[in-house]
């Protein structure tokens, strides 16, 4: 029972005039103490859904946790109340969010906003939770925490927003960190700063982490294992160098195809054609069929599995069943795996 | 800070002065003289009355003799209440006025601010419809209207206040709650609007990952960040309520400074016209200027911006 977190099945959906979206459809994934585990996938895949339905942050209703559970810790929190979810958010689980342009309150001081938490989960007096701020706020590297803390947000760069929302995610020092697109909103040099801080972070404290993002160079500079998602589904999911050297899924070759880099020979990226699926009338079979080149006949019929490819690699192909024709990835795509293969080996890839 | 509120003192001084000479002429343009029996005197006496308050004078000379007066913070003699000073008339006549007006202010505001809370909080409930009901009938129907039911069913059916007049705490009562209204429903819709906002945006989501409840969700990080949309309301409607208390005086027979306007109005009171509007001018000027400061207090954005 090492498994810090165990995702089992769990299906959120949200409730409009137009119907039921199905924004997530039965996910299985579990998160090991320290592990940091990236969660990929284009917008709309249900990604950010996931991980604010284990917090319970997603607005409800509309919003609802159809079925599943999420034991942490071996206690399920979709049935736990608000009040007991209260007790949880901040201290055992906590969230770094995307924008800090808009995450951080603009009329309440940054000591204050990074108190807020150790005030309340641990029980702090002022005085002991400032002394916790100004080492956070070391542990984030912004400088002159003395005369910071008493500044409002507006008066922060982005970066240092986002050190800021780092900051306060790790206050309490949470079993488990939930990065949801961290580096997204921030300029280039600003996200590589991040996510150096990301990785020294995890160093320091053992913090378990789901990182949430669309950058697989992030992905490979950060995680241990990596779940693709689409359309509300894992369709693979394994270590960094399974999913990267020996992707299955045809989604996820998709992915690893549409990847720059400055290596590539290729001139032209790799394009998955179509769109995703309508999640209000999810499609029968598997949802990524219409758009994947290699689709069977029972791609349309029937929804896949997550087979077997070794003890820690899955994915959610018919192409992995016995019967399947033995098909390769696309020549481009080996290409590029091969070109990361050789690359990484040269290497820090950030 | 200081600096700021330097340079609007000086902003004050030059629009004051803009007011007053605009009203000045405009009043010279009232049809009639400040002569209430003109037809009873003959040329030579209202010659003399009018020689007597520099009537005759060409009207640029008037309003220089106005103005150099004014400065010296004389503003003149009431034609018609028995020579009273202006400034006499005015200190006598506002009290009543005053505490209308600001007593419906705070109580509109304030219960306002509440509904529209409430509202936000339990949107698309219940609670919700009922105030939102209530804004748009408070915005819709004038005061007066509310007035005349207020008289009718709790002055004269119930009996609970006085109809009308003034003298003690209890005479204010209805004057006030008909003037209210307004301020309460502007507040009310302005408030729920913002909150609902507000609890939409990502930093209530980052509290409410802190472990954050409910309550301190709404009232630490929701409430203060709804009130800068509203805090710009606040002036126009503190203008809106001055002119309001014209008609609510008269309905309840309030001695009040509106009542005292119109009057001076109707009978080409010069100098009380002129007293009158100089201090409603200088009224919502000030009031225009608390707000300005309050946003500062409550936006840092806007604080820091200013000074520093």
């Amino acid at each position: 029972m090492d498994n810090l977190l165990e995702v089992k099945n769990m299906h959120v959906s949200f409730d409009t005039y137009g119907g039921e979206v199905q924004a997530v459809r039965g996910v299985n994934f579990s998160v090991k103490k320290g592990e940091t585990l990236a969660i990929v996938g284009e917008s709309g895949s249900g990604k950010s859904v996931t991980t604010k339905a284990l917090m319970k942050l997603i607005p409800m209703p509309p919003g609802r946790i159809k079925e599943g559970e999420i034991l942490f810790e071996g206690r399920d929190l979709a049935k736990l109340s608000e009040k007991e979810m209260q007790k949880i958010r901040g201290k055992d689980i906590s969230m770094i969010f995307q924008d800090p342009m808009t995450s951080l309150n603009p009329t309440m001081k940054v000591g204050n906003q990074i108190m807020e938490g150790l005030i309340k989960h641990q029980k702090m007096s002022k005085a002991q939770a400032k002394k916790r701020v100004m080492e956070l706020l070391e542990l984030v590297g912004i400088p002159d925490a003395e005369s910071r803390i008493k500044q409002y947000p507006h008066q922060f760069s982005g970066g240092m927003r986002q050190r800021v929302v780092v900051a306060i995610a790790l206050a309490c020092n949470p079993k488990l960190l939930i990065a949801d697109e961290p580096t997204t909103a921030l300029d280039v040099t600003i996200q590589a700063q991040i996510i150096e801080l990301m990785k020294d972070i995890q160093k320091k404290t053992d913090s378990a982490t789901i990182f949430i993002t669309h950058d697989l160079g992030v992905v490979a500079n950060v995680a241990d294992r990596v779940a693709v998602m689409y359309a509300g589904k894992i369709v693979e999911i394994g270590t960094v160098d399974d999913v990267f050297y020996n992707p299955k899924h045809p989604y996820t070759w998709g992915l690893l195809g549409s990847m720059p880099s400055l290596e590539s020979e290729v001139a032209e990226l790799y394009a998955i054609p179509g769109s995703p699926p309508d999640l209000l009338n999810p499609p029968k079979g598997d949802a990524f069929a219409s758009r994947n080149e290699f689709a069977m006949q029972i791609d349309k019929e029937q929804e896949p599995p997550l087979f077997k490819v070794s003890d820690t690699h899955y994915a959610a192909t018919w192409l992995l069943h016995e019967h399947a024709p033995d098909i390769d990835p696309p020549e481009a795509i080996k290409k590029r795996v091969a070109a990361m293969a050789t690359n990484s080996g040269k290497g820090d890839r950030s | 800070m200081a600096r700021y509120i330097t340079q609007r003192l000086v902003y004050m001084v030059i629009t004051m002065f803009l007011i007053a000479t605009f009203t000045f002429f405009l009043m010279k343009f009232l049809p009639g003289t400040p002569l209430s029996a003109a037809d009873r005197l003959s040329e030579e006496q209202q010659a003399v009355v009018l020689a007597k308050y520099g009537l005759d004078d060409p009207v640029p000379v008037q309003y220089f003799n106005y103005m150099v007066n004014l400065v010296q913070g004389d503003l003149g003699i009431s034609f018609q209440f028995d020579n009273r000073e202006v400034t006499t008339i005015i200190l006598d006549r506002i009290g009543p006025s005053l505490q209308i007006g600001l007593q419906a202010m705070i109580i509109g505001t304030l219960l306002g601010m509440l509904l529209g809370l409430v509202s936000a909080i339990y949107h698309n409930g219940f609670l919700d419809y009922g105030s939102t009901f209530t804004a748009v009938i408070g915005q819709s129907v004038p005061s007066f209207v509310f007035a005349g039911i207020f008289q009718y069913f709790v002055g004269v059916k119930l009996g609970w206040f006085p109809v009308a007049l003034w003298g003690t705490w209890e005479h204010t009562v209805m004057p006030t709650l008909s003037l209210a209204i307004f301020p309460l429903a502007i507040a009310a819709r302005f408030m729920r609007t913002e909150m609902l906002e507000v609890m939409g945006s990502d930093y209530i989501t980052t509290a409410r990952a802190k472990g954050v409840n409910k309550f301190g969700v709404v009232f630490k990080h929701g409430v203060r960040n709804a009130l800068i949309p509203l805090i710009t309301v606040l002036g126009p409607l503190a203008v809106g309520l001055m002119t309001g208390t014209l008609v609510i005086e008269s309905i309840f027979a309030v001695p009040g400074i509106g009542d005292q306007f119109v009057k001076s109005i109707n009978t080409n009171d010069f100098p009380i016209i002129m007293g009158t509007t100089l201090f409603f001018a200088f009224f919502f000027i000030i009031i225009v200027l608390v707000i300005d400061l309050l946003y500062g207090i409550i936006d840092p954005r806007i604080r820091l911006a200013e000074g520093e």
